[in-house]
């Protein structure tokens, strides 16, 4: 009986979630995220710390942990990674978290924000929004000073910071009539007006690293959690052929 | 002092000065279970473990976390980048604030479907929902400590519920939150009641619930009471000692139990976005409302109840109802017979309609409402408080099945 009940109730609810309009949003693509390459993530690291890091910060996060897990030595990170110094006017020391030289209030009066810290924001925003984020910026003159908007995250008040790379791409709308019957103009595509310094498969693959290193700051441990993980199914898998073994022991006398 | 008759060597020392012995024998060696148990009673030594999990876990997390409104957010990610083993400490603890509600539900549920709250045991089925309620208030108040966005809001919105209360409504939300919003203050006091308050009531009352269990004895899928047959030595003819019978039974289902948790620690922490949200990877912004909040899984059923109601009052009202009236559960079912086995067709039926509804609103309150939502919101509304109706109506005279002497 309960097992009906599951399944009736499994049929009925996503019927009941189907009457919610989703969002539009360009691009919309999936992206795979292999932890084994190591190279890409490396290559996203550089990424960052040269275009994210002069205005976003990776607080909870330390230079020499990402120089161990995705083997960078240490004098490699120092040359390579670390851009900032200390109050003494000493070069940032390698254990330290990895924090910006920007002020909140700088920060505040040039983008009326203060860019958010992204060591997390792959497990906020999940890295196929990154993905499409990162390659949705569009030429929009509407907006002063900044001049592209976003298909993904609409008016966001970030800069194309990575334009040089990409170039500039202009939207191509459609018109589409949701579910109550209005109408919309949508974004189905760019066209790229101005080229970067790299094509678009070029461009595509820095997102796809520097996403697989913003994969990575958001939760450094989780190749061992899974290996760790392995083992301990494994091993309890064997326990409970033990205690399958010794429950049926204990209870052939019992009728 | 009459000299007692106990035992010789370290035992007999011990016991006589501490009823060592005698607690042994009268809740394991020689505590009588019936032995017909189905897969539905692990659910209540599942439920022991995963407390005691929490309080182990909770001891350690407690070590190195720190309830500031300006650091618990990062020392929660401390915990998790910096400290040995911090992350499977971490992940532990929340996965197991979701399997607690998980287990309890279900035996509670095992409750209900085998009349385990009736005559003779409305006290052990009583101090059960104070543990649910005690339970209930331990995770919300937990689920503020990581200060994230999520924790923020979800709590400024249930705390702002008190203020639909007539009169001192806004002063006792005042006093809750110890500010006028959401704060610091609220963050130390909850991370006080959290750590140290409620988790000695919850003790106190599974104490209190298995003392009341182990005094009347427990009830089997039969319904049928083992203590009405017993042998010549006054042991039940269908009952085993708990230890060591239902000790390796048990055992077994703890493994099952922690492959499916493991699992979820190891490979799914955050489950989808439902036992870790994805906006409380977000530190706490009292000026940035998300776009959805939601609380977690184990409470949408009642916060589905609650926005089922257009009015502010009569929904917080209409909540809170939800769980008095599982109070009242021992004197709203007036039957004799205990077992879903033996109960009537009506009885099966409402029992369907509480566990689709249940399921339905659990669903509903995850999601941002709209009309349609909110319309099946209400039937399904109608639907758990109609089992207690039903229940109470059909319960007076109803066919029943007999039911056996002696267990099956």
């Amino acid at each position: 009986m309960n097992k009906v009940l599951i399944i009736v109730t499994g049929l009925l609810l996503p019927a009941i979630g189907l009457a919610a309009g989703g969002e539009y949003a360009y691009p919309d693509d999936k992206i795979e995220i292999d932890w084994s390459d190591k190279a890409a993530m490396q290559r996203g690291a550089r990424s960052f710390v040269n275009y994210c890091m002069g205005c976003h910060s990776a607080s909870y996060s330390r230079y020499n942990r990402v120089g161990e897990d995705l083997g960078i030595p240490e004098d490699l990170v120092r040359e390579n990674l670390i851009f900032t110094t200390e109050a003494s006017g000493a070069k940032t020391k390698v254990g330290a978290l990895m924090k910006n030289a920007m002020t909140p209030e700088y920060a505040e009066q040039a983008f009326g924000i203060v860019p958010p810290d992204l060591s997390l924001v792959a497990r906020s925003r999940g890295v196929d929004w990154l993905y499409n984020y990162l390659r949705g910026f569009y030429v929009d003159e509407i907006r002063d000073g900044l001049g592209v908007n976003n298909g993904v995250f609409a008016n966001v008040g970030m800069p194309h910071v990575l334009a040089d790379l990409q170039g500039l791409q202009a939207p191509k709308y459609q018109t589409v009539t949701d579910s109550n019957g209005n109408e919309h103009e949508v974004i189905v595509g760019f066209d790229l007006i101005k080229p970067g310094s790299l094509s678009k498969s070029e461009y595509d693959q820095t997102i796809h690293d520097l996403v697989a290193f913003l994969d990575y700051i958001a939760e450094p441990y989780k190749q061992t959690r899974k290996n760790v993980g392995t083992g301990v199914i494994i091993f309890l898998l064997a326990f409970l052929v033990l205690a399958y073994f010794l429950k049926k022991e204990y209870w052939k006398d019992v009728h | 002092m009459s000299e007692k008759d106990t035992g010789t060597g370290f035992m007999g020392w011990i016991d006589a000065r501490f009823p060592l012995t005698k607690m042994y024998e009268e809740h394991l060696s020689r505590y009588y279970a019936p032995k017909n148990f189905n897969f539905w009673y692990f659910f209540g030594s599942l439920a022991l473990f995963v407390l005691i999990l929490q309080i182990v876990t909770g001891i350690f997390l407690t070590m190195h976390y720190k309830p500031d409104g300006d650091m618990a957010f990062s020392s929660v990610e401390y915990i998790m980048r910096d400290v040995d083993w911090g992350w499977l400490i971490r992940y532990l603890h929340s996965t197991g604030s979701s399997a607690f509600f998980i287990v309890v539900y279900l035996h509670m549920f095992r409750a209900l479907i085998y009349g385990s709250y009736q005559k003779p045991r409305e006290l052990i089925w009583i101090f059960g929902m104070f543990i649910f309620v005690a339970l209930m208030a331990e995770a919300f108040m937990g689920y503020l400590l990581p200060w994230g966005q999520m924790s923020y809001w979800g709590a400024q919105v249930i705390i702002s519920l008190f203020g639909a209360i007539p009169v001192v409504g806004d002063e006792l939300t005042l006093w809750i939150r110890g500010d006028f919003v959401v704060s610091d203050a609220t963050l130390n006091r909850f991370f006080a009641l959290h750590v140290v308050a409620v988790p000695l009531v919850l003790l106190m009352l599974v104490v209190m619930h298995i003392l009341a269990l182990h005094e009347v004895g427990s009830n089997n899928p039969d319904g049928v009471e083992i203590k009405k047959n017993k042998d010549e030595n006054g042991i039940p003819l269908d009952g085993i000692p708990f230890h060591p019978y239902y000790t390796v039974k048990d055992i077994l289902g703890l493994v099952v139990f922690l492959i499916l948790f493991s699992v979820v620690v190891f490979f799914m922490p955050e489950m989808g976005g439902y036992f870790l949200e994805h906006a409380n990877f977000v530190p706490a912004d009292q000026f940035k409302t998300p776009e959805h909040i939601a609380p977690v899984w184990y409470f949408t059923p009642y916060y589905a109840i609650l926005r089922a109601i257009p009015d502010k009052l009569l929904g917080v009202i209409a909540m809170f109802s939800a769980i008095i009236v599982l109070f009242l559960l021992p004197w709203i079912d007036r039957g004799k017979v205990k077992s879903v086995r033996y109960r009537s067709t009506t009885f099966k039926l409402l029992v369907v309609i509480l566990v689709i509804s249940f399921l339905g609103l659990g669903y509903l309150g995850a999601l941002p409402a709209t009309e349609t939502r909110t319309m099946f919101a209400r039937l399904f509304s109608i639907g758990y408080f109609g089992f207690f109706l039903g229940l109470w109506w059909i319960s007076k005279n109803e066919t029943t099945k007999p039911v056996p002497a002696r267990v099956q």
